[in-house]
């Protein structure tokens, strides 16, 4: 599934935000989790992933260290700054209202529109 | 990170995002062989789910959004690639700029520092040039001592300073010394905001009437003379017999008007008598701006002030105001003339330019096809226009950066260089303004010349530019090279029929009559003994003593003393009318007023052409006589005989009265050989000095100079001279003493200067539009090699083909010679106004300047024509 095609522009970036707020994360562990918790859903790939990771890093909404995994491999863990908690909020707000709004939208009945 | 951070840090950000990637990559195998795939399976879905490992480094670099500039540091290193793998077009682009740059930085750092850079002192736009201004046709005047008071006193505006040039004989210590003294008021530092260098500045109680006599020294004066000594302080010098205690030392390099003042003394104590009236206007006047007040407010209370003491001293002071303007810099013409040289030194740069634009665009068609290949592999045009302009701004950077140290060696040369003394001088430097302009003009000049191979890069026709090779010129290439070619043969033109009017000019008026005989004769200023000054009688004793003694110095033939000597050094013009009957307003005709003794005429080679020159008997006392020149006597009596006649000159002393013309002398250019002809004062008359009135005596005693012509080399006489004239007391002084060739030879200084610096030019631009012509022949031609064989096999001749090239070459040329007449008629009308003495644009000359032009442009095409001419038709075909 390709995921530019299928979420509109910018959910990506929320999306990341979501997963990152849970804890430090590194970028497969985020697909990974996008994946499962989208039921297979949200796949995300590389080509799509990583240059969103850099942009919002480059922002300043993430933070990266390279850190051991649990597997003893060194990987760069990215984690939540404070300025990307507040985009996250503003945004998680924003796309609530949006979905609202687009399903008013769709629940309105055929007849009603003669 | 911030994104030089990134950028610094380059090398570092790759191998992580590799990393990072990889470890991506290698993960979701790992997943998938734990799930019991096959690793080689594995490893194969992974690289086919998540796609290609660059194309996402890339995407992720263009993220870091320090893409710009790494792709600007790409570019960069691949012009310095391409610029160093064509040594030979980058040396000649190189060579050509930086002498452009070079010569263009050289004039503006001289323009920069004379007429741009703000006055030397703290915060110069604060400061205001306060002066006179007469309704009558004296205008710009300086101020009188009494106004200059009542003004200080009244304004609430301005602090008001003044200064008094009185240059006098400083003894005492060493050699008595003829030195430039201003007399200031009290507040004249302060309102300069130049603080002294040592000692004090003038305290209020000692600028006035019997205040104790104090001096302040120059500081180059206090180096000179007292070897920087600070003692000086407290120690009493002689000015002029009158004995100053020094209280301090002016700051270095503090300047009036473009001059070192030697020696301050206080204005308030000056006993010199015009200083008590109201009616002679002597003092400069320097105005600071009170905080808060500004120009505007300065200017209407000086204009109400005006009209006060209008009211209250209606005789001195009716159609009298008071002007207030921002202080300039007194440059005189010399800013016309350094403008001229930067309009035509931007030429050359402008055909340095077109030229390199020429070889760019040449470049730029040959490497056509690598263009539109990578166009074809998904360059962004954008991307192409910008690598094409780096190319040439670096070209045009390191031209600059060369013609900076250029200019940095040429410029005091070419300062030294200039006619007479550049004002301002010491303020010329290269500095920060300059290489500012330097590296405007070097970055414009890139993308000029970048332009034209950027704008035409492959856009449409993808396929047709790739099949084609490089051998056809498209129609749209040879338009650009034809217009550059016409562009640079136009620009030349200008330029050398500049040069060439300027070259006529000079020949035209150095071949004018002078109207003296400028050969052997010096000339000296005298600065009487101060003692001899006071007395008419005793200063008429001294200047009969000087001529006699300048007489008995062996190689001396005559001598004479004059006030205004020829080469327009000092200027007396009075009324002069033909009856009794003047009217009130005494204006009348105006002629150029010279005091001398009876051997000038002898001395400067005055033709006779009527009548008798001054003897013995036109004493003080005898009927008073004049001798006039031919002009006058051609204006005042119309062509009859003017000897015997007599003219009334009213300003001639307060006996005024008839004036007896006991001859008639040719005219003396006495405006320079240049300039005497536009000058509106032509008239000139002579009158002794024997019968000038007493109370002009000690004025005049200042102007004087004696002029001598010698029967050996003029300058050897000199310091036999100067012992001489040293007077009974030792301490008369002569100073500025010049030959009177050298004074006219100076009047042409200018012209020769311009006409040398266009000359110069015109032959740099002339060589440049030939390189120019010669490379786009050389490659136009070399592009039709496969027509030319075709054409040849076809029965053309060699001298078909030859005749052919330079058809093409000669139909630009000749609309560049049109468009470049047309910008020459232009030019002149400049330079009319620009140099004096210019002659008209006159037809011969251009003829000439483009015959010559003409030739030269048809040899540089000659080469390339003759080169088709013996292309072989076989061998032509078979490489298409």
């Amino acid at each position: 599934m390709n995921i530019k095609s299928d979420l509109p522009q910018g959910t990506l970036d929320l999306l990341i935000l979501k997963i990152v707020a849970l804890g430090p994360v590194h970028g497969y562990a985020i697909a990974q989790r996008l994946q499962q918790v989208s039921r297979d859903v949200v796949q995300v790939p590389q080509g799509s992933l990583y240059p969103a990771l850099h942009r919002l890093e480059n922002r300043g909404l993430l933070a990266a260290d390279w850190k051991e995994t649990e597997t003893g491999r060194e990987a760069k863990f990215y984690r939540l700054t404070r300025k990307g908690r507040a985009q996250l909020e503003a945004e998680t707000a924003s796309w609530g209202r949006l979905a609202e709004a687009v399903g008013l939208i769709l629940r309105l009945s055929e007849g009603g529109a003669e | 990170m911030s994104w030089w951070k990134r950028l610094w840090r380059r090398k570092q950000m790759e191998e992580q995002l590799e990393r990072e990637l990889r470890f991506h990559r290698e993960q979701y195998t790992a997943d998938l062989v734990e799930r019991g795939r096959d690793p080689e399976e594995a490893r194969r879905e992974a690289r086919l789910v998540l796609g290609g490992l660059d194309q996402a480094k890339e995407e992720c670099r263009d993220a870091s959004g320090t893409r710009w500039l790494e792709d600007l540091w790409r570019d960069f290193r691949y012009a310095l690639r391409t610029l160093g793998q064509r040594r030979g077009f980058t040396a000649v682009a190189l060579v050509t700029l930086a002498l452009g740059a070079g010569a263009t930085t050289v004039i503006f750092t001289v323009l920069d520092g004379v007429l741009l850079k703000p006055m030397p002192y703290p915060d110069p736009d604060r400061l205001v040039d306060v002066h006179g201004h007469a309704d009558d046709r004296y205008g710009d005047q300086y101020l009188s001592y009494p106004d200059f008071l009542d003004i200080q006193h009244a304004s609430r505006s301005l602090d008001l300073a003044a200064w008094f040039f009185n240059p006098g004989t400083l003894s005492g210590s060493g050699e008595p010394e003829y030195v430039d003294e201003f007399q200031v008021s009290s507040n004249f530092f302060s309102v300069f905001g130049m603080p002294v260098y040592r000692g004090r500045a003038f305290l209020p109680e000692e600028d006035k009437a019997g205040g104790a006599p104090v001096a302040i020294l120059g500081y180059s004066l206090w180096k000179r003379k007292f070897g920087a000594n600070p003692a000086v302080l407290g120690a009493t010098v002689t000015l002029d017999e009158a004995r100053y205690t020094v209280v301090g030392v002016a700051a270095e390099g503090f300047r009036i008007n473009d001059d070192e003042p030697d020696l301050y003394t206080s204005l308030g104590e000056s006993t010199y008598p015009i200083l008590k009236r109201r009616g002679p206007h002597p003092l400069g006047g320097i105005g600071r701006l009170r905080p808060g007040a500004t120009l505007g407010q300065a200017q209407t209370e000086l204009a109400l002030l005006g009209r006060d003491l209008a009211e209250k001293y209606p005789d001195t002071n009716q159609g009298r105001r008071f002007v207030a303007d921002r202080l300039k810099p007194d440059v005189g013409d010399v800013g016309s003339t350094l403008w001229l040289l930067l309009g035509a030194v931007s030429l050359v740069l402008l055909i340095a330019c077109v030229n390199i634009a020429s070889l760019l665009l040449a470049r730029a068609v040959a490497r056509e096809r690598e263009l539109a290949m990578r166009v074809a592999l998904g360059a962004g045009r954008g991307r192409l226009v910008r690598q094409c302009l780096t190319e040439s701004a670096v070209l045009g950077i390191a031209g600059g950066a060369l013609g900076v140290a250029l200019a940095a060696v040429g410029i005091r040369p070419f300062v030294a260089f200039w006619p007479g003394s550049l004002p301002r001088a010491q303020e010329i430097q290269l500095d920060w303004r300059v290489l500012l302009f330097a590296v405007a003009v070097s970055l414009a000049g890139g993308f000029l010349f970048g332009l034209a191979p950027a704008l035409r890069l492959p856009t449409g026709h993808l396929e047709r530019a790739l099949r084609a090779g490089a051998r056809t010129p498209a129609g749209s290439s040879r338009r650009w090279h034809g217009g550059f070619v016409i562009a640079e043969i136009a620009l030349a033109v200008v330029l050398l029929v500049s040069a060439g009017m300027l070259g006529r000019t000079l020949m035209h008026v150095a071949a004018l009559d002078p109207g003296v005989n400028v050969h052997s004769v010096v000339i000296s200023r005298v600065a009487l003994a101060p003692s001899t000054l006071a007395d008419p009688t005793r200063a008429r004793v001294a200047w009969q003593e000087a001529l006699e003694r300048a007489r008995a110095v062996p190689g001396v033939e005559s001598a004479a003393i004059v006030d205004t000597v020829p080469m327009r050094e000092g200027h007396n013009e009075l009324d002069y009318f033909t009856s009794a009957a003047v009217p009130a307003d005494r204006r009348g005709p105006v002629a150029l007023a010279t005091s001398v003794s009876p051997d000038y005429a002898k001395v400067m080679g005055l033709r006779l052409r009527a009548g008798r020159f001054f003897d013995e008997r036109d004493r003080s006392g005898s009927e008073p006589v004049i001798v006039i020149d031919d002009v006058l006597a051609h204006h005042a009596f119309e062509g009859g005989n003017a000897v015997g006649q007599r003219l009334w000159i009213p300003d001639m002393g307060p006996k005024a009265g008839a004036f007896l013309v006991i001859g008639v002398v040719g005219h003396v250019r006495y405006w320079g050989l240049a300039g005497d002809d536009q000058n509106k004062l032509r008239d000139q008359l002579y009158y002794p000095f024997a019968q000038l009135n007493d109370i002009f005596v000690r004025r005049w005693s200042e102007l004087m100079s004696i002029a001598v012509r010698t029967s050996v080399p003029p300058l050897g006489v000199v310091s036999s001279l100067r012992h001489e004239l040293r007077g009974s007391t030792g301490d008369q002084v002569l100073y500025e003493v010049r030959t009177l060739e050298q004074l006219a030879s100076a009047t042409l200084d200018r012209q020769r200067f311009v006409a040398l610096m266009f000359g110069i030019f015109a032959g740099l631009a002339l060589l440049l539009a030939c390189i120019g012509i010669y490379g786009v022949l050389a490659y136009l031609t070399g592009r039709r090699v496969p027509e030319i064989g075709l054409r040849m096999a076809l029965g053309a001749t060699a001298r078909d083909v030859v005749g052919m090239v330079l058809r093409q070459s000669l139909g630009m040329i000749l609309s560049g010679v049109g468009l470049g007449a047309a910008g020459a008629w232009v030019a002149g009308r400049v330079l009319e106004r620009t140099v004096e003495g210019m002659q008209p644009t006159e037809p011969l000359t251009v003829m000439l300047m483009i015959a010559f032009l003409l030739a030269a442009a048809l040899t540089a095409s000659f080469l390339p024509a003759r080169r088709a001419g013996r292309i072989d038709p076989m061998r032509a075909l078979r490489e298409e």
